[in-house]
């Protein structure tokens, strides 16, 4: 072999493997895009919890003051008389205007004086809080400073959040009315879409011939799935409101529009349940002489149960965190007290948090927060239940 | 009498009736085995059949009056209602007690009219796409009465503001007349979809391949939950986080760089939007990359490919069809995606290609016209209609291309 081709065959090698190389590195970089797309979710994830949680952490403390309150037979006609002049401003008006009533439930407090702490106003709420935008005025935070000094201010335990209803005044406003609407609604959506689901599941899965009609039917449930919610929304204010006449705002309305949007998404997870159940199950059962209805009945649905469970609480909790369709059908309304009855005016979560983060005071900002990490812990721990049902249940045949 | 003491009444007495039924037939029936003769069904099949006699009529009466009323043909008086329901169902009681015989095939009927009913459940959801589709051209065909079709079509002025004159039937001379050309509501809603895809498409393709191609098993089994978590949190919260958090860091952002961004821009809600998707696309594109045959994989590797060609050139172009047909259906949801748009876009009309501007989509006017205080009658409520049916044709035809596609996919691998 002469110099020449030697070196020839030695350079051959080096852009051989210069070649290689880039080629895995290519390779590397491929692998890398990947990893940084889900970097790029994940760093997401964690700054929207952060900034979520850092915003509404605060809203679960209040502002109180503790200040003398002389119960007199005057305060019956005028709230304002029951505390010094001097603190009227700190106090927020939402508890003042409760003292008359208080005294007509109670009239043996009449002519008593207690010291006690009463909520503050939202105002020295946002200071104290050291928010920007708080609008105290410069007399007040002075005020407000030396309560501190002489322990007569604190922040507690936000106990109202939980036990109000919606209210114009920021410090006095919370979560309960809407949640009892939540619940209410969602057990419309269930007690309607997850039998109706189930069934239909059934008789598509185990009944149905295999004619126009069944795969009109398939056709059908997929497209719905797919379809925008809001227009649901346009079909609940159309059919149900317009036409049937079910009062607007009303958890019924609000249920049942829903329920069509959840139906679905229990059909698609109950049919494939009922599809992972294992043919020699039914043969079986068909061999001691069971009807097909006592085939699904007793062994089928049985076995495909934590399916069905799982696919509905995931349509439920879809359903829970639902707000467009709902708009459409009223249910953003002002609503400061829990409801009674289906029919009466709701609001739900989701609505609520939508209405708060539309308020121009700022002190609704983390109330809004509050309220959206409220809904997110109940949808992701029903989503958590779900996977794990999922997961317990999963079945090798 | 109203329509819920009617209500209340209706299956106050139904339910112990039907109680009732059951244990008039199923003691019947066993009666009659404990005479000695043997019987066809369970004596529980018989109390049902009795139950089913009973209810059919009953219901079935209650469910024609108030159809009757609410298409306003007869009002039936509650308590008539009521009396009527309940007599035709003790007549059906009666009847099937005097079936009821040891020989009597009582599972077959039960049965038959179980079947029934898991029939008509299943025609519930064709009812719905029907109630969808008829509620919305008819209020559609309303609105093209008054605005002619090609105005909203290619109009590029949205000014609905003397629409309600026209509804409360006053005069209207000496008043511009209402304008309701939608090609700038759909522009944005556009903008707004295509800035969503640019974030949810590349995040979300290069997610799954990772998912499916590179993670281990169980790495793959703690990252999908973490992506699931994305697809759970409600829509209104994504809202308020753009609204609140993104769309005043992006006018900082464009400040720093000597841009002016307006607080409803569109690139805030585009981008959330887009993250909201991101589940949606990777999941999707994971099932039809892990349906592309392993064959395929181990014969490129084979020929001596690394495993980034390897998906780039076969496992990709293979899955295509079903990748381009998750970009549809993502499509169609971004469009149809209201919360953050109404919580972080604008509600003005704007005709422009600048992502800092504020901008309108189909879905913001539609929250808009039907949650205002406007006569229901009015073009401005109605032209909320309008866009829903524009909305609804866009969608389902990007769900039935992308049906389609998937299929033919599909059967390619099968």
């Amino acid at each position: 072999m002469s110099d020449a081709s030697k070196s020839n065959a030695l350079r051959a090698d080096l852009r051989a493997d210069k070649r290689k190389r880039r080629r895995a590195r290519a390779d590397m970089r491929f692998k890398w895009y990947g990893l940084t797309a889900l970097g790029l979710a994940m760093l997401f994830l964690v700054f929207f919890f952060v900034d979520i949680i850092s915003k509404g952490l605060p809203a679960f403390q209040q502002a109180e003051i503790l200040v003398q309150v002389s119960y007199s037979e005057s305060v019956k006609s005028n709230y304002n008389r029951a505390v010094d002049k001097r603190y009227r401003k700190l106090i927020s008006r939402s508890w003042l205007r409760t003292i008359p009533m208080q005294l007509e439930e109670h009239p043996d407090m009449i002519g008593t004086t207690a010291e006690q702490w009463v909520l503050a106003d939202y105002r020295v709420d946002q200071f104290l809080k050291g928010h920007e935008g708080h609008k105290l005025k410069k007399k007040y935070q002075k005020l407000v400073r030396q309560l501190q000094e002489e322990g007569k201010v604190r922040l507690a335990f936000n106990s109202g959040f939980f036990s109000n209803g919606d209210s114009k005044l920021p410090e006095n406003a919370g979560i309960l009315a809407s949640a009892v609407g939540s619940v209410l609604v969602l057990l419309l959506t269930m007690l309607f879409a997850v039998p109706v689901g189930v069934m239909t599941a059934i008789y598509l899965e185990e009944f149905a011939p295999d004619n126009r009609f069944t795969q009109l039917i398939e056709v059908n449930i997929n497209n719905l799935a797919a379809i925008p919610s809001i227009l649901y929304g346009l079909l609940g204010l159309a059919i149900f409101i317009n036409f049937m006449g079910v009062p607007r705002s009303s958890a019924l309305a609000g249920g049942l529009t829903l329920a069509l949007m959840t139906l679905p998404i229990i059909i698609i997870a109950t049919r494939a349940a009922l599809r992972a159940v294992p043919e020699s199950i039914r043969e079986a059962a068909y061999g001691l002489g069971a009807s097909s209805l006592q085939t699904v009945w007793h062994h089928v649905l049985p076995l495909a149960m934590p399916g069905i469970l799982t696919g509905s609480i995931i349509g439920l909790a879809q359903a829970m965190g639902e707000t467009a369709p709902l708009l459409i059908v009223g249910m953003m309304a002002y609503i400061p007290e829990a409801p009674h009855s289906i029919l009466a005016a709701t609001t739900v979560l989701p609505a609520q948090v939508y209405t708060w983060s539309g308020e121009s005071i700022r002190a609704f900002e983390e109330r809004t927060a509050a309220g959206i990490m409220v809904l997110l812990a109940v949808l992701l721990s029903l989503n958590a239940l779900a996977i794990r049902l999922r997961n317990r249940s999963e079945q090798t045949w | 009498m109203t329509a819920s003491t009617v209500f209340l009444w209706f299956f106050g007495g139904l339910i112990p009736l039907a109680a009732m039924a059951f244990w008039l037939a199923r003691g019947k029936a066993l009666g009659e085995a404990a005479a000695g003769k043997r019987l066809h069904s369970l004596p529980s099949f018989h109390g049902w059949y009795a139950v089913v006699w009973l209810a059919v009529p009953a219901i079935g009466s209650a469910v024609l009056f108030s159809l009757l009323h609410l298409l306003h043909i007869v009002d039936v008086p509650g308590p008539m209602l009521l009396a009527t329901a309940f007599a035709l169902g003790s007549a059906g009681l009666w009847l099937a007690l005097r079936h009821i015989h040891a020989g009597f095939r009582a599972r077959q009927a039960v049965e038959k009219v179980m079947r029934g009913m898991l029939f008509i459940a299943a025609t519930i959801s064709v009812l719905t796409t029907i109630g969808i589709v008829l509620s919305v051209i008819f209020e559609s065909v309303r609105f093209f009465q008054v605005i002619s079709f090609w105005d909203f079509i290619t109009g590029t002025k949205w000014q609905p503001d003397t629409a309600f004159l026209i509804g409360a039937g006053r005069d209207t001379e000496g008043v511009a007349p209402p304008l309701f050309g939608s090609v700038p509501i759909f522009a944005g809603t556009f903008m707004i979809t295509a800035i969503a895809m640019a974030v949810a498409v590349p995040v979300g393709l290069f997610a799954a391949i990772y998912m499916s191609e590179y993670a281990s098993h169980s790495a793959r089994n703690k990252l999908k939950p973490m992506l699931e978590i994305l697809a759970g949190i409600p829509t209104v919260v994504y809202g308020f986080f753009a609204a609140i958090t993104i769309s005043p860091l992006i006018v900082q952002i464009a400040h720093a760089f000597g841009l002016e961004a307006a607080y409803t821009n569109a690139l805030a809600p585009g981008l959330i939007m887009g993250v909201m998707i991101i589940p949606f696309v990777s999941s999707l594109s994971d099932d039809v990359i892990k349906a592309v045959p392993q064959s395929l994989r181990d014969g490129s590797l084979a020929l001596g490919t690394t495993k980034a060609e390897t998906i780039r050139h076969i496992v990709l172009p293979a899955a295509m069809p079903g990748i381009v047909s998750a970009f549809l259906l993502a499509i169609s949801r971004a469009i149809g995606e209201t919360m953050i748009v109404v919580m972080a876009a604008g509600l003005r009309p704007n005709l422009t290609m600048n992502p800092l501007e504020g901008m309108t989509t189909v879905t913001v006017k539609i929250v808009e016209a039907l949650t205002g205080d406007q006569e229901f009658d009015s073009a401005f409520t109605l032209a909320a209609f309008a866009l829903g049916l524009v909305l609804l044709i866009i969608t389902l035809i990007l769900n039935i291309v992308s049906t389609v596609v998937v299929r033919k996919f599909k059967q390619r691998y099968e």
